[in-house]
């Protein structure tokens, strides 16, 4: 790890993350099939009326946009705490199968128990999240040693690759049933309605506190388990949180999109290289960057396959998946 | 003639003064007990379908007596898929041998490095984008693209020698952006094109007929050949190359031939029935522990392959008895995802 800069060059590259998010806002509200200029865009958002400006924003933009922000913070920070709790610099909700895991319990709840809506199937998607992330947790750290990043990744894979093959199994043999699930689970911010998110919101606030209250001490849980302790940490309680924190994110993240991949492993590599190994720091950066990068990609894939649209979790992860491959490239696969 | 012990019982074939193998009986009782079983397995489930047959009923339609009803239910629609299932799980297996032998690591299997990924990428480009649908170019396109991957998956590992794990990541990452690919394309496509392609996507035998077969057996059976004349070639490599050059092995000409060949027996299957996965990183390793052989045995593999597939395929076909028609390939994900996780946790717990 280079030179950790001072607190000041860190504000301002806040403020720079932060200006950025401030500009993919508007240009997400007015890019689409049917771009709109800018001050037809800031009229329909501050006067709601028949305009065809007013009703496209407030319909089709507007909740994909907060979508977006929402689904980009939770994946982001999920993909930071999971990776300092594991303390594998490879770890990711998608990677390790925490998004197929919540997605495999919603499938269930769907269709077993006869969850319709959100509010509903939520839940599963968070015991599903809960447990493909302890899991794997287990799986990983089976042995005497600790995890090496790569049984836990192939761990994830391996989950999720059953957890998704069954999936698919039963929506095959039960078509009418699953019906509704065929539009979900593409890693889309369209799918849900702003209600929908809305419905999600509290939960995703939860974790995102949570993970804040934790930064602290998993900069302790870094250092090793025995060292934390005796700094004052406390080891047990701080993964218990974070875990749960995770759970909340990630699950409330894939019940909304069905899983952004490859979002939690790339945005705090990239903010780490500029804030260095604190936690704190890092949450901070990840939670502004994250959704400036689902906004672009969500941009992008609006804009380079017209009038079609590609969804923002395919292009997450051609832009994600070769920052993993840069990462085992490095010398060591620590960088924790 | 003295004999030798080499510690296990085993035969010896002479032929003349040149040909000389020595066989394992253990090894040889094991592939005779997985083939009985897979030819048992395959006639049970040729007798499965809308209309049912015993197993007498289909002996006889293949030896050529009975109703010539039967014999076409039997010989035109069913034998094809049955002998599809049983070649294609061979050549999984000696594909799956070849490279974990490669790699020298039980996880370096084609499945799980990307290189049937990228044949079934290429063959998605090929079928929704140039809207080609022969078998010849389906072939063509699976092989270069699973060799291309392979080319891009070796290159993007390479840092003063290929390591095993970072082999693996690399794999998974650039499986991850050709899924993501395939996805795009199908999104793209006309609807019927995005149904046949899903189902292609998920590796079934259900399609495949006597046309559709006849061409893959005879690459099969042309790959095959290459792998066992370049066997002896690959167990000196696994002793390290300057062993194998001691022992009068081109150590890379030798990697190449197999590289390519390895890589072409997943691309044969997935362009005749889609990506069926998890069988080449299984049967390698279940052979090497129920035939108690040293190493991994590219001979033990084919007949376990074989086996895992009709087997699977049997799974699918029974339930298709009851609910609908399940992809094999996603009955091979679930079970060898399982494997899987199973020989993490084993090697966790192996490694201090």
């Amino acid at each position: 790890m280079s030179v950790v800069p001072p607190a000041g060059r860190k504000l301002l590259g806040l403020l720079l993350v932060v200006a950025a998010l401030a500009v993919v806002i508007p240009a997400s509200l007015a890019i689409g099939a049917n771009p709109l200029p800018l001050a037809d865009v800031w009229r329909g958002l501050w006067h709601p009326d028949d305009s065809e400006a007013s009703i496209i924003v407030w319909t089709l933009r507007v909740p994909r946009t907060i979508l977006a922000i929402v689904a980009g913070m939770a994946a982001g920070v999920a993909g930071a705490l999971i990776q300092a709790i594991t303390r594998n610099p490879l770890a990711d909700p998608g990677i390790l199968g925490v998004d197929a895991g919540a997605g495999f319990a919603v499938t269930i709840g769907v269709g077993f128990f006869g969850a319709t809506s959100i509010d509903e199937f939520i839940w599963f998607a968070f015991l599903g999240a809960m447990a493909a992330t302890v899991a794997v947790y287990l799986i990983g750290s089976a042995g005497r040693g600790a995890a090496s990043p790569v049984q836990l990744v192939l761990a994830g894979v391996a989950l999720g690759a059953v957890l998704g093959g069954i999936a698919t199994f039963l929506t095959l043999i039960d078509e009418d049933t699953f019906a509704r699930l065929r539009t979900w689970g593409l890693g889309s911010v369209t799918a849900a309605t702003l209600e929908e998110t809305m419905t999600v919101l509290p939960f995703l606030t939860l974790g995102l506190a949570l993970a804040l209250v934790v930064a602290g001490s998993l900069n302790a849980v870094a250092l090793g388990d025995d060292l934390a302790t005796s700094l004052g940490a406390s080891v047990l309680r701080t993964r218990i949180l974070g875990i749960v924190a995770v759970t909340l994110l990630a699950g409330g993240e894939t019940a909304l999109t069905g899983g952004i991949a490859f979002v939690g492993l790339m945005v705090p590599h990239v903010v780490r290289w500029f804030t260095g190994p604190d936690q704190r720091w890092i949450l901070a950066f990840t939670i502004i960057t994250a959704p400036v990068i689902v906004l672009a990609a969500d941009i992008l894939g609006r804009v380079i396959a017209r009038p079609a649209e590609i969804q923002v979790g395919i292009l997450t992860a051609v832009i994600g998946a070769p920052v993993l491959i840069m990462l085992v490239r490095r010398r060591t696969a620590s960088g924790l | 003639m003295t004999r030798i012990d080499f510690g296990y019982a085993h035969h010896e074939l002479r032929l003349g003064r040149s040909v000389a193998i020595r066989l394992r009986t253990r090894s040889i009782v094991v592939n005779v007990v997985l083939a009985v079983l897979t030819l048992a397995l395959a006639l049970v489930a040729i007798g499965l379908g809308d209309y049912p047959l015993s197993p007498g009923e289909v002996v006889a339609a293949l030896v050529g007596r009975g109703e010539e009803f039967h014999r076409m239910i039997v010989v035109e629609w069913r034998l094809p898929v049955l002998i599809a299932a049983i070649v294609f799980g061979a050549l999984l297996g000696v594909g799956g041998a070849v490279f974990q032998s490669l790699t020298r690591n039980p996880l370096g299997s084609p499945d799980i490095i990307g290189f049937d990924a990228g044949a079934y990428t290429a063959v998605t480009v090929t079928m929704l984008m140039f809207q080609v649908r022969d078998y010849w170019s389906i072939a063509a396109a699976a092989i270069l693209g699973g060799l291309l991957t392979a080319l891009a998956v070796y290159v993007l590992a390479y840092r003063r020698g290929v390591q095993g794990f970072r082999l693996i990541i690399v794999g998974i990452g650039v499986s991850a952006m050709l899924g993501s690919v395939n996805s795009y394309l199908i999104t793209r496509a006309e609807v019927e094109d995005a149904i046949m392609v899903g189902f292609w996507s998920a590796g079934s035998l259900g399609r495949v007929d006597w046309p559709r077969l006849a061409p893959s057996l005879v690459l099969a059976a042309l790959t095959l050949l290459a792998v066992a004349a370049l066997s002896p070639a690959l167990r000196q490599l696994e002793l390290g190359d300057d062993a194998a050059l001691a022992q009068g092995v081109n150590a890379n000409r030798a990697r190449v031939g197999l590289l390519v060949a390895g890589v072409a027996t997943g691309a044969l299957v997935t362009a005749a029935a889609g990506p069926i996965g998890f069988i080449a990183l299984c049967a390698p390793q279940i052979a090497q522990r129920v035939a108690r052989t040293p190493g991994v045995s590219v001979t033990a593999a084919a007949f376990m392959g074989a086996a895992l597939l009709t087997a699977a395929q049997f799974a699918s076909l029974a339930i298709a008895q009851f609910y609908r028609a399940i992809p094999v390939g996603l009955i091979t994900v679930c079970l060898g995802g399982v494997y899987l996780i199973w020989l993490l946790i084993r090697e966790t717990r192996r490694a201090v």
